[in-house]
């Protein structure tokens, strides 16, 4: 049991004076931390730069734990491989003898796209840009809110915005950038909103990020759930930002409104991610041109 | 005397403390460095897609004001709740605000209470750290759903049954801390 610490200041008023100042430093404290608060709730860029240059300082040290971390996992997988093989194998067979079949499929169906495309005069350039290519080296693990920090900054032509993928599926988006690094707002944030479309037929929705690592699909048309489990969902390119196209959820379970997903490219699991440019749907030169006055002035048979 | 500095054997307590003092800088600023250290570190833990690790610099900086109130002045958590919101994801301004009070609310609690054993200092920091990351949830997450209570639970937890061993490296750091390395001529 240590022994209560000795509060006399005395007679010397120099330790008075000090230890009242400490007091009132400390509950001035608590008003600049709420004065802080409401500044961040007005703006949300007022202390980006200083998020930024913490980042960057601690960037380095991060690095070098993200690349134990991947051996750490490596390591799993490879003893939970001894237990597993034989099964995986024959499983992995059958999904590879299906997989030929759908790839001849897919290929005949990227041949028929291409002939069409050339019918319709859109030149086939719809690569998404790869900015840069980074480690996701830390993440906000303690705290309800998901963000990670990437080990490519603005020097690397990171900008706010860019949509960030892994070869899974979509990871996020970045929200902040310092020097050499940067930081992500992840899907699964509770702030995260994603315009996307179920891959079998185009059935549009948005996906919000849930505090337990899944996400919520919301249905833009209501009525009758049309979703099941095991739905793919990927981005639907709405409102720019994120490419179409790119896998980000699975549906795992349904509820009254939409379904809850389990995300594809999960940050546990892809520690090297890409940065893509901003998708722009206006300066895209693979849309067709919108239609013209005269097409629309055609006199009705 | 030359056998034991050949084979590398000379421990701390070994060590001559004849002409040699613990050096100031290291002494006073030791706390600080730690806590901040302790903030920083969680986030490289690995990449979550739940709050499951627990605030370490938070319990680095009850740990600390418990063992030895004296060392870290009441207003440190104002400046040591900053950097923590520099990392810790949590909108900027909520660790000022929890840290500061969390520390007056420690100088409450050793006004009323001088005399503590382990259990109840246990228990002081314990109520701290459940009541500290509710309402850090609250303030992250005010306006959304509260369906991130149900999360909560096994951080607390988690977070609780560490402080102990906090409070035990928290004890070394503090031996360490006055060391007397620095010769005085």
């Amino acid at each position: 049991m240590p022994p209560p610490v000795n509060r006399r200041t005395g007679f010397s008023r120099r330790a008075q004076f000090s230890t009242f100042i400490g007091y009132v430093v400390g509950v001035i404290g608590v008003f600049i931390g709420a004065v802080l608060l409401v500044i961040y709730a007005v703006d949300k860029t007022a202390f980006s730069g200083a998020r930024g240059l913490a980042a960057d300082a601690t960037a380095p040290a991060a690095r070098l734990t993200a690349g134990g971390r991947t051996a750490g996992t490596n390591i799993f997988a490879v003893i939970a491989g001894y237990f597993v093989t034989g099964a995986e194998n024959a499983r992995l067979q059958r999904e590879v003898a299906l997989a030929r079949v759908r790839l001849v499929q897919a290929a005949a169906l990227a041949d028929e796209n291409r002939q069409l495309k050339a019918e319709l005069h859109l030149a086939n350039s719809g690569s998404q840009h790869p900015v840069a290519n980074a480690w996701l080296i830390a993440s906000t693990d303690s705290s309800t809110r998901r963000f990670a920090t990437i080990s490519a900054g603005y020097s690397d032509g990171v900008r706010t915005g860019m949509p960030v993928v892994s070869p899974l599926g979509l990871v996020g988006r970045v929200l902040e950038t310092g020097h050499k690094s940067a930081r992500v707002l992840l899907v699964t944030d509770s702030e995260s909103v994603v315009p996307v479309k179920r891959a079998s037929d185009g059935l549009p929705g948005f996906a919000t990020g849930r505090p337990d690592g899944l996400l919520q699909l919301r249905l833009i048309s209501l009525g009758i759930n049309p979703l099941k489990p095991g739905d793919a969902f990927v981005t639907s390119g709405s409102g720019g930002l994120y490419w179409p196209g790119t896998p980000i959820a699975v549906v795992s379970s349904l509820t009254h409104d939409g379904a809850v997903a389990r995300v594809l490219g999960t940050p546990l699991a892809s520690a090297f991610v890409t940065v893509q440019s901003i998708w722009n749907p206006i300066a895209d030169t693979t849309l067709p041109p919108p239609p013209s006055t005269d097409l629309r002035s055609k006199p009705r048979s | 005397m030359i056998a034991p500095r050949l084979l590398g054997s000379q421990s701390a307590a070994a060590r001559p403390r004849l002409n040699r003092t613990a050096s100031p800088l290291v002494a006073y600023f030791t706390p600080w460095f730690t806590i901040v250290l302790a903030s920083t570190m969680p986030g490289w833990a690995y990449i979550a897609s739940s709050p499951l690790m627990p605030p370490l610099g938070f319990l680095m900086l009850l740990a600390w004001r418990q063992l030895n109130p004296g060392l870290l002045p009441v207003w440190a958590g104002l400046p040591l709740g900053l950097i923590d919101d520099l990392f810790s994801g949590q909108p900027p301004g909520s660790g000022v605000l929890l840290w500061s009070v969390a520390v007056l609310g420690l100088e409450l609690v050793e006004m009323r209470w001088p005399w503590r054993n382990f259990l109840v200092e246990w228990m002081v920091s314990g109520t701290i750290i459940a009541v500290y990351l509710l309402f850090a949830g609250v303030i992250a997450n005010g306006r959304n759903p509260p369906d991130w209570l149900a999360l909560m639970p096994p951080q607390i937890l988690i977070s609780i049954l560490v402080y102990p061993l906090i409070g035990r490296l928290v004890a070394r750091c503090d031996r360490w801390r006055l060391t007397p390395f620095r010769i005085v001529r």
